[in-house]
């Protein structure tokens, strides 16, 4: 069997609950090999007897000793990964897809993140601030749909207390307590004060929220073709095979789940049926 | 200390105003600071007032019977609070809660509409002007009636 389609064993080295219904699961490998990824690929994360899901990796791609999964558990397969304990085993396969893009030196990049959109692009926020000097600004706009639903709160707020991080969080709805900012994402992008000439966005999230947010950041004027997206669709194989994952001509599994705007928005505009 | 005329002449909504016009909108201002935690105003008050924000944030409030209350949007520098002033029958539709020290031009909206019937081009700028800021809210609105966050369907990520 081709090493891409056999699951190498993990051992759950911790949990930690970020929201109501989504959880991060620090996993080794037991064979001890780090899981070397590039930001933005995924891997299939099998829960033995259950069934396989696609997760995103949400770690730091300088430590890759520890591989870093944030799920949401919303159907039979997350469920499973999501009950899973210190010492609980899992199968893992890849890395797969297309990563996002290294950004050309001196570029601002703008991170936008929708919900559980943080996830896969941490790992490239890890790598803006580890190569921080090659970069202009480091910008991450973060929208959620209430304060407690946001991931990595400690983060944020380590993220926060930087100079050389602007970081804008913004929710749908708020209670009196919350003392930031309630709106939509593509609000945060026209506050951004971007130099449309120097800026590359990579953005996750629902997909209404991309589009929203896309449509914002080229209404600044940032050319399509420097704003990356990341997609969600139904990989199964994660090689290329099955074709669950087609979308249009691509296979978001292995064209993607990092996509140029170019390449994929007239797809985006199809309904589904 | 900065003349209303100048905070007016710098606010966003008003950018590329003839000077006449910001003239006669200065008139009606005035400069205002609003505290944490106090209120700009409250659902059902006369929409007599609204604000260009200068600095400071502040929270859009609904109060329901048995819930707690709600902030549906915040406001920051730059923004306007309140077009109730524009619309019949001129009543505010939300509280407006400051989220911190809020510094504002404040205007009498009555004072406004009255120089907007006398000079129908001071008008149909602020109307126009108005009108973006509406649309905006509007589609705010209508993107969060979407509740994208609640999408079931996580398989990446």
């Amino acid at each position: 069997m081709s090493a891409s389609l056999a699951p190498t064993p993990f051992r759950v080295d911790s949990t930690r609950r970020e929201t109501e219904d989504t959880w991060t699961l620090d996993l080794v490998a037991e064979g001890g090999e780090p899981l070397r990824f590039e930001p933005g690929q995924f891997t299939m994360l099998y829960a033995f007897g259950v069934g396989e899901v696609p997760i995103s990796v949400s770690g730091d791609p300088a430590r890759p000793q520890t591989l870093v999964h944030t799920v949401r558990a919303v159907g039979a397969v997350t469920r499973a990964v999501c009950a899973a304990g210190a010492g609980d085993r899992l199968g893992v396969r890849g890395p797969f897809g297309r990563a996002w893009p290294r950004p050309a030196a001196g570029t601002d990049v703008v991170f936008v993140a929708g919900g559980l959109g943080l996830a896969p692009l941490r790992p490239a926020i890890y790598a803006a601030l580890e190569d921080r000097e090659r970069h202009g600004r480091v910008i991450v706009l973060y929208g959620g749909r209430a304060p407690e639903q946001l991931l990595y709160r400690e983060q944020l707020d380590a993220w926060r207390e930087r100079d050389d991080l602007e970081l804008a969080v913004t929710v749908d709805a708020a209670g009196e307590g919350w003392r930031g900012r309630v709106g939509v994402v593509p609000g945060l992008l026209e506050r951004a004060q971007l130099d449309p000439q120097r800026s590359v966005v990579l953005a996750c999230g629902p997909e209404v929220m991309m589009r929203f947010s896309v449509d914002a950041a080229v209404a600044l004027g940032i050319d399509p073709g420097r704003v990356f997206v990341s997609l969600e669709r139904n990989m199964r194989c994660a090689v290329g095979h099955c074709g669950h994952c087609q979308l249009g001509g691509s296979f978001v599994c292995r064209d993607g789940p990092v996509f140029a705007w170019p390449e994929i928005a007239p797809q985006l505009r199809v309904a589904e049926r | 200390m900065r003349t209303i005329a100048e905070l007016v002449s710098e606010a966003e909504i008003f950018a590329g105003m003839r000077d006449e016009h910001l003239e006669l909108i200065a008139g009606c201002g005035r400069n205002e600071v609003i505290r944490d935690g106090e209120y700009a105003f409250h659902q059902g008050d006369p929409a007599d007032t609204f604000f260009a924000i200068r600095t400071g944030m502040v929270a859009l409030e609904i109060a329901a019977p048995a819930r707690p209350r709600l902030v549906i949007e915040t406001l920051e520098p730059g923004d306007v609070l309140g077009w109730s002033w524009l619309v019949p029958p001129y009543r505010v539709r939300f509280d407006a809660r400051a989220v911190g020290t809020v510094h504002a031009v404040a205007f009498d909206g009555a004072c406004l509409r009255g120089k907007c019937e006398t000079d129908s081009e001071l008008g149909y700028e602020l109307y126009r002007r108005f009108a973006v800021v509406i649309t905006e809210r509007l589609q705010a609105t209508r993107m969060r009636l979407l509740d994208v966050y609640g999408d079931p369907v996580a398989t990446v990520g």
